[in-house]
């Protein structure tokens, strides 16, 4: 029994019971964490999880059901029951949903991996950490933590047209950070972001990160901002670092352009998005300056793949052109349910969940200048780096974010640090504003983006550079 | 024996049979099930089953933990050997707190059998009644039902079962560009009303035409269930967090009055949820916060060790978190008097509606993020409904505003001025189960701006 033949039985089951379109995936996920706190192993967790998830149509619903160690005879009636669940929608029914052509791949594709970061042997990857976190503390911290994950998932698709695609995608990064406590509050500074970084590839994008050669700065600042003045209220010029522009693009574009939020399918809980459909290909949504791709095919990025979880195969295509939306993240159903002509970007967390439309890598296309040119260029400012906290409205227009260190820009270079460093706006605004863009980009991964009901995490990845943004409000506090 | 905890003693032998070790054995089988709409329309209607066995191996004064959804034997003895192999190579683990000694159960929460196992029509009749009692207006939300079996066995000797299930119903009514939210949960998806939940949310988004800003500023405020119930998620998930306390980032201190005499804060497992935890300690009724008075916080056995506290039953299985408290809730104040019969105001929170002579009704808050642990100073929006209230009455709605607050000065001594008398289960959206929410009246809270900018 081949793990296409168990796919192949839930779509059967699920056309015999009544869907008009089925498609399984049979997904084998391995799942390795290790944290380190002060000098010493906090917690390594292995997981391994296997099961099948059969989607299928009936009518205006998608019915979904899975289970895991599935035989062909248990994916068979899996298939049967999500079309009976499917079914069940008809008490409270539509117009039929129908899904936007596809070409039924059959398909084989990999991640690149140089190193597989599970057969990293355990005491190697443990002296990392133990050694980062001893660091830090040595260097001042107060609390010292560092980890590692790696994903390691191979799955088979299977539909009711034809396609038979199979894939194996291999994903790790890294995290550390160091904080400061004081009397009221706490100071943080982390590398390589808040959430670490993260890549779809092998164990040497972690010894690419060089954990160590950072441990002893990250602590140091932690402790100086402890005493550093607090990042003063007003408006300013502000110029983002390219991880925290990274979650801006996340949040406040990323999720507007999901097509699912734009129809009002997740509009009880992750909420819609400002964007008009009827504007797409008119609305400013941005400087000429930006330029914003949804691009599943850059390697070694963690939104990449080779097909989305519904078979289409990756594609580039831009979301936003010279400031202007072109584009959306879609699904079959999502693209025809709007009239577009294109999907590729539904994905699932685990044979267990619905796929749905989700991030790939939608990132910022380089600009022509640098950091140090950006702030040599600015007479008065702040700069801010990593993020800290993140807050947008249901709609993505409103946000208010925090970084971990802020530092003043006077005439031209970099002064003093500033604590508690916040800025709030609004999107279109804010992306109006940015009238200067580094080359420097970094495909940041961020692996913790949640939407759906049942939740559901994403691994996203979003290219970025330091920007400059003008007449920005900071220094939002409690 | 069930099932489960068959599948928890041949794990615990399996151990023995290769190399023995201190072991732990948490399984737990679910099955969720959550029917979807949006547009009026179930779009998404989604059920899975699946078993996890979960492995914490001490050996040789190492430790590792591992979990599979494999229960064959084969499985099973892949997850001991990969386990075992794991443990062997970590650095030594010098603050192993040892395995939870064989204690019997202090309370369970029921389990509905027909909850546990309810067809997908059962769902779909809620969410029609939802949608027929919301008059035409455009609705979306789920009604989910969910059943938890779990087993617990260590090589100490500690083996406990348990099973609950819990039910959902959570939906928004959508008017000219505002929406509108009425939630509940229950033991028994038959305790539920769909249509009492999409006629109050019709009504609330109502009464939401015409929208008017507010300038920042301080506002008392009205916070309805769901904006309590978010005061409480990020209370539980960061301040009463054992591990947080341990190491310093949480503002709690055991023994202060840290907050309005009004304030009684408790996780009680005749709530909901199993009752015990993924290291096999029972969970009870937990006072976080005795009339005013910071009175406990969640523990695992690690973080109790190194505070020197006991372990209270709240270890989060594979996860780095640290232990927080579940089915969190407020003990309700007195029953107020009747207030204002307005379609804006759940009933739960009319009696403080009408104590307040200038102020806030607030629906939900949305996006809540923290900016610092130590002072618990959050970010986030209002949603779903924000009305003025003047000498009593709701007078006008209200744009969404954002808000940047310290949560623990929210509810420090003098800022409450009442409790509702009437708790609402609110479901989470995350972890399942429901936060016990009454509503709550406060002298000042701190909004930053509009949502509009």
């Amino acid at each position: 029994m081949t793990e296409f033949e168990v796919a192949e039985a839930a779509v059967q089951g699920a056309l015999d019971a009544g869907a008009r379109y089925a498609d399984a995936r049979v997904m084998h996920r391995r799942h390795e964490a290790m944290h380190a706190r002060n000098g010493e192993v906090e917690q390594l967790h292995q997981s391994e999880d296997s099961g099948v998830g059969v989607r299928a149509l009936v009518g205006s619903s998608w019915g979904f059901f899975a289970v895991p160690e599935p035989t062909t005879a248990g994916a068979r009636a899996a298939g049967r029951r999500a079309a009976a669940i499917a079914a069940a929608g008809a008490a409270v029914a539509g117009p039929p949903t129908d899904l936007t052509p596809g070409t039924p791949a059959v398909a084989s594709w990999a991640s690149a991996c140089e190193v597989d970061p599970l057969e990293v042997p355990l005491s190697t990857k443990g002296d990392l950490l133990v050694g980062v976190t001893a660091a830090m503390r040595r260097a001042g911290a107060d609390l010292a933590t560092a980890l590692y994950e790696v994903w390691d998932t191979a799955k088979w698709f299977v539909s009711s047209e034809g396609h038979r695609i199979d894939q194996r995608i291999r994903e790790c990064g890294a995290a550390m950070s160091a904080t400061a406590i004081g009397e009221g509050e706490t100071q943080i500074r982390s590398y390589p972001g808040a959430r670490g970084d993260f890549r779809t590839a092998g164990w040497e994008f972690v010894d690419a990160l060089d954990l160590p050669a950072h441990a002893d700065r990250v602590a140091a600042e932690a402790r100086a901002l402890l005493t550093a003045p607090a990042c003063p209220a007003g408006e300013t010029t502000l110029i983002l670092g390219g991880e925290q522009l990274a979650l801006q693009i996340h949040e406040s574009v990323g999720h507007a352009i999901e097509l699912d939020r734009i129809l009002g399918w997740e509009a009880a809980f992750a909420g819609t998005s400002w964007l008009d459909l009827a504007k797409l290909g008119n609305l400013r949504y941005g400087s000429p300056l930006m330029n914003i791709t949804i691009d599943p095919t850059i390697p070694g990025a963690l939104g990449s793949f080779g097909f989305d979880d519904e078979g289409t195969a990756a594609a580039a295509r831009y979301a936003v052109r010279e400031g202007v939306w072109t584009g959306v993240l879609a699904g079959r159903d999502s693209a025809a349910a709007a009239g577009l002509d294109y999907a590729g970007s539904v994905r699932a967390d685990g044979w267990a969940r619905l796929p749905m439309v989700r991030m790939t890598n939608v990132g910022l296309e380089p600009g022509p200048h640098t950091l140090d040119e950006i702030i040599a260029a600015t007479d008065d400012g702040v700069l801010m780096e990593t993020n800290r906290s993140w807050s947008i409205d249901d709609r993505r227009l409103n946000f208010q974010f925090g970084c971990e260190v802020g530092y003043e820009i006077r005439n031209g270079r970099r002064g003093r640090l500033l604590r508690n460093p916040t800025y709030t706006g609004i999107g279109p605004v804010f992306w109006g504003s940015m009238d200067m863009l580094s080359s420097e980009t970094v495909p940041y991964g961020t692996p913790n983006c949640g939407k759906g009901q049942p939740g559901q995490i994403g691994h996203t990845g979003h290219p970025a550079a330091p920007a400059r943004f003008r007449n920005v409000r900071v220094g939002v506090s409690g | 024996m069930t099932q489960e905890l068959d599948h928890a003693t041949r794990v615990l032998a399996e151990v023995a049979a290769t190399g023995g070790g201190e072991a732990a054995v948490a399984v737990r089988r679910t099955a969720n099930a959550l029917t979807r709409f949006a547009n009026s329309v179930i779009h998404q209607n989604v059920a899975d089953e699946t078993t996890t066995v979960l492995l914490t191996l001490h050996a040789q004064g190492r430790t590792a933990s591992g979990s599979t959804t494999l229960t064959t034997p084969d499985g099973l003895a892949a997850l001991v050997a990969r386990t075992r192999a794991a443990a062997a190579l970590c650095p030594p683990d010098a603050t192993w707190p040892g395995l939870a000694p064989p204690t019997p159960l202090t309370g369970s929460a029921p389990c509905d059998e027909a909850t546990a196992g309810a067809e997908p029509a059962v769902r779909a009749a809620q969410v029609r009644a939802f949608v027929d009692a919301a008059g035409g207006l455009s609705t979306a939300g789920y009604c989910r039902t969910t059943a938890h079996v779990g087993a617990f066995a260590n090589s100490a000797g500690q083996a406990v079962t348990g099973a609950v299930s819990e039910a959902g119903i959570d939906g928004i009514a959508r008017l000219g560009g505002a929406d509108a939210v009425a939630r509940d949960a229950a033991v028994r998806v038959a305790d539920l009303d769909g249509a009492v939940l999409g006629a109050r949310a019709a009504g609330k988004v109502r009464a939401l035409g015409d929208p008017v800003d507010l300038p920042p500023g301080d506002y008392e405020v009205v916070l309805e269930a769901g904006a309590v119930a978010d005061i409480l998620e990020n209370f539980g998930a960061h301040g009463f967090n054992g591990k947080t306390f341990a190491e310093r980032r949480s503002f709690a201190e055991l023994g202060a009055a840290q907050f309005d005499p009004a304030v009684t804060m408790v996780a009680d497992v005749a709530e909901g949820g199993l009752p015990f935890d993924s290291e096999g300690t029972p969970r009870g009724r937990l006072a976080l916060v005795d009339a005013g008075t910071t009175a406990g916080v969640a523990h695992d056995r690690r973080s109790a060790a190194e505070v020197g506290a006991a372990a209270n039953g709240y270890a989060v299985a594979g996860s780095s978190w640290g232990p927080f408290p579940l089915y969190l809730g407020l003990e309700p104040g007195p029953a107020g008097g009747a207030g204002p019969a307005h379609p804006a105001v759940d009933p739960a929170a009319a009696a403080l509606v009408a104590g307040v002579a200038r102020g806030l009704l607030v629906t939900d808050f949305w996006y809540t993020r923290i900016l610092d642990t130590r002072s618990l100073v959050i970010t986030g929006l209002t949603r779903n409904g924000v009305w003025l209230i003047e000498d009593g009455q709701v007078v006008r709605p209200v744009t969404n505003l954002r808000f940047t607050q310290a949560y623990p000065r929210a509810l420090a001594p003098g800022n409450v001025r009442a409790v509702g008398g009437t708790p609402t289960r609110v479901p989470r959206e995350w972890l399942g189960g429901w936060m016990n929410s009454p509503a709550l009246h406060l002298a000042h809270w701190h909004f930053t701006g509009g949502a509009a900018g």
